[in-house]
């Protein structure tokens, strides 16, 4: 393989023969397959470390939105807050990028990680079954990858509506007067408590995909942990979802 | 089972309980061809065949007619040696968590339309028919699925201890046969069981300690070198696996892995 490339390039050996430690290893009559350059259970790693660090967010996220049912005035200065945090030791909104930029990068390296786990499972089974049963896999485990591009579009969205105020009907006003608006429109809503249930089922599976990966998980714990995936995304999403729900039947407004 | 011997003897209309089945069998020539399912029906099958006696009366049949008899993989037949495996109906090694050998075909019914495919992974090419290649599994045991013990006269027994609990879970895992149900019945084609019971079965015992590390880096190495896919922790292996090996090993391999590059053990290229 090495010599091939090292012939084609001709003048450029010496780069090739550095190169040579990535090149695929071949086996005698077998066609090469594309070799993972980076361990698979370490991309699997990095989803799951990047997901604790995206549900840590989710968590202080889910009662904040909270601070919804005190009122206008706590809301908006709860929002004002999270700006001036660490002032005037640093100037404003020093801590929220910190945070922006931390899931950021775990959106990214999460995102990276699927999409190149994704890829590699396409090419293991080039060819599918004309009839496969599933026996074990869960909704939720069935749905991580197609419910996760929903979750993310949502993300965009969520961000344009609430963050920048860019498709929201109420752009300019205040951080409550926006929430009020945006789920005063029942799609709105409806695509918000879709996205909340993937995301839900998708946490399910997450967490205990991601006690498996980090070896945390045995026999015994087993049962623990998936109990603990289901109540857990239950309560995170019920907590979500109550806020769009209020504004819907007019109990925040 | 004593009783139901004992109705079929006694009673003459069991004589002709023989069943009728529709098969539609993965044919394919050879590797560079695609293939293509065909249909052939069997009759008179006893439910006290095994499934691969089943497909023997079918190649008989199909021998008599001057065809090409259906190519399928088996050895022991008694579910001990791996060698056989068919994705029956969707399920690797049929409706039973068995493997195809063991599993009868009292597990059907008259009438029932039977779908025979191989076990489809791109590390484990087609062969021909049903049969496939599967030496990508020794060349993961290569990697690291073995131990360094020193020749010469046999160890006193009592030299090395190993806790009870140890030794039956390290022997749980090693009763892995390597018949490759669990990459089959992977949506993402992974070899994360069979390459996780290797991993837990040495690395239990006092005597796979010296490689722990690098067996696991190297196994793991080989497994993407193959081309197998990544695990998603979704348990279809677990669930088809006719020695009911346990996501429990999978978890241990993870382990294992991240701690093993963490003290720096690097694959070998």
């Amino acid at each position: 393989m090495s010599c091939v490339t090292t012939c084609l390039v001709g003048g450029k050996a010496p780069v090739v023969l550095a190169w040579g430690l990535v090149v695929t290893v071949t086996h005698a009559g077998r066609r090469t397959p594309k070799v993972a350059k980076t361990n698979s259970v370490v991309k699997k790693a990095v989803m799951a470390i990047s997901g604790i660090v995206m549900v840590l967010y989710l968590i202080a996220h889910m009662i904040g939105n909270l601070k919804v049912f005190t009122g206008a005035e706590s809301f908006n200065h709860y929002s004002e807050w999270i700006r001036t945090i660490g002032t005037p030791a640093v100037p404003e909104q020093t801590t929220l990028w910190i945070i922006r930029i931390a899931l950021l990068v775990a959106v990214v390296a999460h995102f990276w990680a699927a999409v190149s786990l994704w890829r590699q499972a396409k090419r293991a089974r080039p060819e599918r079954y004309v009839t496969k049963k599933a026996v074990a896999q869960s909704y939720a485990s069935r749905t991580m990858r197609w419910g996760g591009v929903i979750v993310l579009l949502f993300i965009v969205y969520h961000i344009l509506d609430l963050t920048t105020g860019t498709v929201n009907p109420d752009g300019d006003a205040s951080p409550y007067d926006r929430l009020v608006a945006s789920f005063s429109n029942p799609f709105v809503t409806a695509f918000y408590v879709i996205s909340l249930v993937l995301l839900g089922m998708h946490l399910r599976h997450g967490i205990w995909s991601a006690t498996q990966t980090l070896g945390q998980s045995n026999r015994r714990r087993e049962r623990t942990v998936n109990a603990f995936a289901i109540v857990f995304s239950t309560v995170l999403i019920a907590g979500f979802l109550i806020v769009p729900f209020s504004v819907l039947f007019g109990l925040v407004d | 089972m004593t009783a139901s011997m004992q109705s079929s003897v006694g009673n003459p209309a069991d004589e002709k309980r023989g069943m009728n089945l529709t098969l539609r069998i993965w044919r394919q020539k050879d590797p560079s061809v695609k293939g293509k399912m065909v249909t052939y029906k069997v009759s008179d099958i006893s439910p006290d065949m095994s499934f691969l006696e089943m497909l023997d009366v079918l190649n008989e049949q199909l021998i008599m007619q001057g065809d090409d008899p259906v190519a399928f993989d088996h050895d022991c037949r008694e579910g001990i040696c791996g060698m056989c495996g068919l994705m029956i109906n969707g399920q690797a090694h049929g409706p039973q968590q068995t493997t195809t050998c063991q599993l009868h075909m009292r597990s059907f019914k008259d009438g029932d339309k039977i779908d025979i495919e191989p076990w489809r992974a791109s590390p484990f090419p087609v062969i021909k028919d049903l049969a496939v290649d599967r030496r990508a599994f020794d060349r993961i045991i290569q990697a690291g699925g073995y131990i360094s013990v020193p020749t010469g006269t046999a160890p006193e027994a009592h030299a090395t201890p190993v806790p009870k609990a140890d030794s039956d879970a390290a022997f749980d895992a090693a009763t892995c046969i390597g018949c490759g149900a669990c990459v089959a019945a992977c949506p993402n084609a992974s070899s994360m069981l069979f390459t996780a019971a290797k991993v837990t079965h040495l690395g239990l015992l006092p005597q796979g300690q010296p490689e722990r590390d690098d067996r696991v880096v190297n196994m793991v190495a080989q497994q993407d070198r193959e081309g197998f896919g990544g695990c998603t922790n979704i348990g279809e292996c677990s669930a088809a696996c006719p020695k009911g090996i346990s996501m429990e090993t999978i978890s241990r391999l993870n382990h294992d892995l991240l701690g093993a590059l963490r003290a720096g053990a690097r694959p070998k290229s």
